[in-house]
């Protein structure tokens, strides 16, 4: 016996086994969906609104499909396995939901070429293998022309986590965002180096309302600072998902991730065979970055400048980088009137002109 | 009433005995919890404790899973045996890690079948390093190394990070924070074809016997035993303390810093910041349920990993949330620990003395 | 000077937490037991102390909860230590895993809920006062009984009888049960007072603190706490200390970003850990103190001879 039958073989006892145990699970012909997620679901933030995704899709083809989820996944040496046995037990379409599962899911990928993978935030693809992302500026954009509409200090706190290009062109995107309705807007940004501490978070919101901010913009996965600012009585911007329940008076808005329609629209690709690997980077026009409902106590005529701004930006009449624009250090990197390209914005690692601090070389 | 009585030596039949009684008691628990959550508990007890064992993939994970444990859980047990409390093992792993990994990103393009040597030296360099500062704190300032050897932890996953940022990572890597791929010399060479299965696990079988051996065998390995259990003693006979901890640290951190390199240029196969999932505490668990002895080390990584996997199927069979698994894991080490009363005491029926029936 | 004020008080919310969790640890390894498990307590006692206060909608009852169920956990670590003589070390990494499993468990359906703002001490007066008002008279009520409660650890030690005897079986538990005390008994009233401090510390950050619970949001506390009390070298007001001084420089390097300081975030989170050890090297080298207070039946099982 070679090695290849033993390990057939092995698979194969593996299955019996498995049929022995649950008669009955592999009877109907459903379509399988797995979806690997980086945190809990209940981190009311980035996993949780993955799974928001899943159940939409549950919704939506009700019982044609089956969906396995796996939470807690770190992003190490254990991904790898976890999308192996996903793939290994017959899911026919796997989600991984965190920019570090890049090259595990396409290593696994190479030893499953039937099974379709979607890696969330990353930029490697392959036959089989689709990425895709939102466009979290343009919604970081339309919140800092709120943001700078709304600060009377004309300070604007920003609790950012680690250094990666998705926070770095957040930040440049929040803070034109606020520029251009505000010249006098000053950003102040803390990186408390996690992405999932409360009490830190809330420390670092602490220190900058404390430093002056009256609105904090967070990057960062749990709502502390969110209700810091209720309790401070002044503004933030919800992040991942509504965080209304922990700002009624502080949130602005919040920009809400929906996964749901992409997850629906790729489910039904393999369905009926149209399946193909890409990159899709939604943004407002998609739908599948939406801005929760402005507060009640931002008055009418910002409510009204934010909508335009999030109808144009959506329409492709405005995008957020366009030059001029200079970097933090005076070199210029978009002539005037020149958009940036997807290419130089997905790997930003540079301070827009204005923005104080400094980032890692 | 019931006496529990010391033994004069350890029970054999007990020591086997009882990890095997720790297992069903844990699967009667499990079987309660499972019930109680709503899921079908005895599939659930099969996910977790046999599925992965009825596999070849799953039998490789499992030795994956269970190299770095067993390679810090070694040098930590020698430390514990000496009442050197090294809790920094995490630590020493990401600097080994990072050590054994720089290496591979400075040759990077190079061949020859010496960088990957190269790199299990630097690893464990690096780890020895990292478990340097403890021991000289602790002989030159009595500082006490529980406290540095932890403090150490978090500056190291923090150092890691603050480079696969910066200068280690991946120049065509769009900016994001990880580092290149180790080229194939650079990887460890794997033993199952299609499996994750890697030589690293062989090097953790050796150094179980070459520790085994230290014990049994090496003077050396004598005043770590006499040390743990009489300083007092120990001083008397001139050894010295101060060779003691220097030796059980640097050991246990040059262990833990092949681990890192292992992991790093196994597995992984290049530096993430996730690198680090928390081998080095687990670890402090393995090296107790085995007993502090090299090959009890073995068995306690081994069924520590089997949880975790298997947890990981439960998961996705049956979608059991993860807290379940810890809960499951917490109550398996309960009873296994608990069990150490069978192997070392006697208990026993012992008929009131008369004078205390009176008084009660 | 209002930004000083603001800064001392955000020290003084970073570090209540690790106060609770650290004196609670500390008064068990006078008794000669390491619990591990304190990460576990604060979590168990974080979810107990949030889920019964939104249920109960009363403060005290929820505080109280989140100590029963820290005193629970450090209970069952008692019996498998103290009763089956289990190995300290282990188990308390065991109760870590089983507690955060337990807790994240328990809190299913509590995540998205928040708590209102705990109370705070709000004297006529004397809280409007400049700079002392806010931090004299203006902390919530735990951050007072944070305090109190080490001033009380103190005194235990240094003036009564049960704190003698504590001390008497972390040193020699032989000797202890010789002269007729009850080794164990002792010992599980230690775990018991420990246990529901940790449970305290946890709550302070889901009820207090933030308010809301998240699974993991003890974010390794209970490991700090643990380092704080060999830090302190066993004395309570040194366990205060190194919580303030541990809370005040994470406060303080968050605070140095705020005013563009141009070092790596990553760099800057390093400092409380660095500076701890350093501070530690420099308070250790007089090697008769730390012997001292140094419970000397650390960790070691005790069997009564029969």
């Amino acid at each position: 016996m070679n090695l290849k039958t033993l390990i057939k073989f092995a698979a194969v006892t593996a299955a019996v086994a498995t049929m022995a145990v649950a008669p009955g699970a592999v009877q109907a012909k459903k379509l399988k969906v797995g979806f690997v997620y980086v945190g809990p679901v209940g981190d009311h933030g980035w996993t949780y609104q993955h799974h928001q995704g899943l159940l939409a899709v549950k919704k939506a083809f009700g019982d044609k499909v089956e969906t396995t989820h796996v939470e807690n996944v770190q992003e190490g040496p254990d991904s790898e396995r976890v999308i192996q046995q996903l793939a290994q037990q017959g899911h026919d379409v796997i989600f991984t939901t965190s920019f570090g599962f890049m090259n595990p899911t396409l290593k696994v990928a190479s030893r499953f070429p039937k099974v379709k993978f979607e890696h969330s935030t990353g930029y490697k693809r392959s036959k089989n293998v689709s990425t895709y992302n939102i466009r979290f500026y343009e919604g970081r954009y339309v919140a800092g022309v709120v943001a700078g509409k709304m600060t009377k200090s004309n300070t604007i706190g920003y609790i950012a986590s680690f250094p990666i290009p998705e926070v770095i062109m957040g930040i440049n995107a929040a803070y034109l965002g606020a520029k251009s309705v505000n010249p006098n807007v000053k950003f102040k940004i803390v990186w408390v180096s996690t992405w999932f501490d409360p009490g830190k978070e809330s420390d670092a919101a602490k220190a900058l309302v404390d430093q002056g901010a009256d609105v904090l913009f967070q990057h960062t996965d749990s709502p502390a600072a969110m209700k810091l600012a209720e309790q401070r009585n002044i503004s933030a911007i919800g992040q991942a998902s509504d965080m209304k329940a922990f700002g009624r008076k502080a949130q602005l808005t919040a920009l809400v991730n929906n996964w749901g329609p992409y997850y629906i629209a790729r489910v039904k690709a393999v369905m009926d065979g149209s399946w193909k690997a890409q990159d899709t980077w939604g943004g407002l026009k998609s739908g599948m970055l939406t801005i929760a409902g402005l507060n009640d106590r931002v008055p009418a005529d910002v409510k009204a400048l934010a909508a335009k701004v999030q109808a144009d930006i959506a329409s492709g009449k405005l995008h957020p980088f366009t030059g001029p624009l200079e970097k933090q250090d005076g070199s210029m990197f978009l002539k005037s009137g020149e958009k940036i390209s997807d290419k130089a914005l997905s790997g930003m690692k540079f301070y827009v002109k204005g923005i104080e601090g400094s980032l890692p070389k | 009433m019931l006496r529990i009585v010391p033994r004069r030596e350890p029970s054999r039949t007990m020591q086997i005995l009882t990890p095997i009684l720790a297992v069903v008691l844990t699967i009667l628990a499990g079987l309660v919890l499972f019930a109680l959550l709503g899921k079908d508990p005895f599939r659930a007890i099969y996910i977790i404790f046999f599925q992965p064992l009825t596999s070849t993939y799953a039998l490789a994970e499992l030795t994956v899973k269970a190299t770095p444990l067993v390679l810090i859980g070694i040098g930590l047990a020698m430390g514990f045996r000496a009442g050197v409390w090294n809790i920094g093992g995490e630590g020493q792993f990401v600097m080994g890690a990072l050590a054994g990994g720089s290496v591979a990103l400075a040759l990077h393009g190079s061949d020859g079948f010496w960088i990957l040597p190269m790199m299990c030296v630097a690893g464990a360099l690096g780890g020895m390093v990292w478990a340097a500062i403890p021991a000289f704190l602790r002989t030159r300032f009595n500082a006490n190394e529980i406290l540095t050897s932890l403090m150490l932890v978090y500056v190291a996953i923090l150092l890691l990070s603050v480079l696969v940022h910066g200068p280690l990572r991946d120049p065509e890597g769009q900016n994001f924070p990880e580092s290149r791929l180790f080229g194939d010399m650079m990887t460890l060479p794997v033993l199952i074809e299609s499996t994750r299965a890697h030589v690293g696990f062989v090097v953790a079988l050796i150094a179980i016997v070459v520790a085994w051996l230290f014990l049994q065998r090496h003077i050396l390995g004598f005043q770590i035993k006499v040390q743990g259990q009489a300083s007092q003693a120990a001083r008397f006979a001139g050894y010295s303390e101060k060779r003691i901890i220097w030796l059980c640290l640097l050991t246990s951190g040059g262990l833990a810093g092949l681990a890192g390199t292992f992991e790093a240029a196994g597995p992984v196969g290049q530096l993430v910041p996730g690198l680090p999932v928390g081998y080095g505490f687990t670890a402090i668990i393995v090296a107790f349920l085995g007993r502090l002895h090299p090959f009890g080390v073995l068995l306690g990584g081994l069924v520590m990993a089997l949880t975790y996997i298997g947890g990981e199927a439960a998961q996705i069979a049956m979608s059991l949330p993860s807290a379940t698994t810890r809960v499951f894991q917490g109550m398996l080490l309960f009873f296994l620990l608990a069990m150490d009363l069978l192997v070392n005491e006697r208990i026993r029926w012992v008929p009131r003395p008369k004078s205390e029936r009176a008084m009660g | 000077m209002d930004l000083v004020v603001n800064i001392l008080l955000g020290i003084i919310v970073a570090a209540t937490p690790l106060v609770f969790a650290a004196i609670g640890e500390l008064v068990v390894e006078k008794s000669g037991v390491l619990n591990l498990g304190v990460e576990g307590m604060m979590i168990v006692g974080a979810i107990a102390g949030f889920s019964v206060t939104l249920e109960s909608g009363n403060y005290l009852i929820g505080i109280v909860s989140a100590i029963l169920a820290g005193a629970l956990m450090a209970l069952l670590f008692g019996f498998l230590t103290q009763t089956l003589l289990a190995n300290q070390v282990a188990t308390g990494l065991a109760l870590t895993m089983f507690g955060l499993g337990l807790a994240a468990l328990w809190g299913q359906s509590y995540s998205g809920k928040t708590a209102d703002k705990f109370p705070k001490l709000d004297i006529p007066l004397l809280s409007d006062l400049p700079v002392v008002g806010k931090l004299v008279f203006g902390q919530d009520y735990l951050v007072y009984l944070s305090v109190a409660l080490v001033l009380a650890v103190s005194w235990f030690f240094r003036k009564t009888r049960g704190g003698l005897i504590i001390r008497a079986i972390g040193e020699n538990h032989e000797a202890a049960h010789a002269i007729g005390y009850p080794v164990v008994f002792y010992r599980y009233l230690a775990l018991l007072f420990g246990g529901g401090c940790a449970g305290l510390g946890g709550a302070y950050l889901s009820v207090v603190q933030t308010p809301f619970w998240a699974e993991d949001m003890t974010a390794g506390r209970g490991w700090i706490a643990l380092a704080l009390v060999v830090f302190a070298a066993w004395r309570p007001g040194r366990a205060l200390l190194g919580a303030y001084l541990f809370g005040g420089i994470t406060i303080l390097q968050l605070h140095s970003q705020g005013f563009g300081v141009k070092i790596e975030a990553q760099y800057l989170s390093m400092l409380p850990y660095l500076a701890t050890i350093m501070v530690l090297v420099m308070i250790s080298s007089d090697r008769m103190k730390v012997k001292l207070n140094a419970p000397a039946c650390l960790a070691q099982s005790f069997r009564a001879a029969t």
